[in-house]
């Protein structure tokens, strides 16, 4: 049961990065409350997702046994894999469905590689939508 | 020491609650599913927290198992949020 760390400095440098990691997650936690759109809101969902999460556990980690703290680089590493997938299906359905305001884009370059039919607003996808209601 | 993890556990709990109020205003299926990952992640965060203040390591699994179910839901429910925002 011997920590990876011990004494003071590992106490220390333990408490820096739990508060480092914490106030990471209530900064995206504003953002994600104040920011107006939804690509904003995704960026802002970022830093408790990765940021944040590995801080606090890295902090973590420093305070429990070896075999414990591989788990938590672990889970720490799945999560920065899956993070950015969560945010492309959600960016992509936001784009796909017609979610996002127009002036949300600067630069549209999935549009030019979508075919015609798939385009948000566009005529076929009105005939979808009036089909299904 | 304690001081620190009562900071963090307030900190989070905040965090929580502004994903709440983001999850509970919408206004777009999408952003739910996003304030909802961003409540999932913050449970980690606190099982993670509270890890740390009892040195007890027999919690690890939970902070997996939570990050992939996770993972599992938002996944699954940005797929079907396509088919639902069709019909706004």
């Amino acid at each position: 049961m011997n920590p990876v760390a011990a004494g003071p400095v590992a106490d220390v440098v333990s408490a820096f990065l739990m508060l480092l990691g914490a106030l990471s997650c209530l900064l995206g936690a504003i953002g994600l409350m104040r920011l107006p759109d939804l690509p904003a809101r995704l960026q802002a969902a970022t830093k408790p997702q990765t940021l944040g999460l590995s801080l606090i556990l890295l902090g973590t980690a420093l305070r429990v046994e070896l075999a414990s703290a591989v788990t938590l680089v672990l889970v720490v590493l799945f999560q920065v894999i899956t993070a950015p997938v969560i945010s492309q299906l959600v960016g992509r359905a936001a784009y796909r469905s017609g979610a996002l305001p127009d002036d949300a884009l600067v630069v549209d370059e999935l549009a030019e590689h979508l075919p015609a039919d798939a385009l948000v607003g566009d005529e076929s996808d009105r005939d979808d939508r009036d089909d299904r209601d | 020491m304690g001081v620190v993890f009562a900071l963090v556990l307030v900190m989070v709990g905040v965090s929580a609650a502004l994903a709440l109020v983001r999850l509970l205003r919408g206004p777009t299926t999408l952003d739910r599913i996003v304030a909802l990952d961003v409540i999932v992640v913050l449970t980690v965060v606190a099982a993670g927290v509270y890890v740390a203040y009892y040195r007890d390591g027999s919690n690890i699994p939970l902070l997996a198992a939570v990050a992939l179910v996770g993972f599992v839901g938002s996944t699954a429910a940005a797929r079907l949020a396509v088919r639902r925002e069709r019909h706004r």
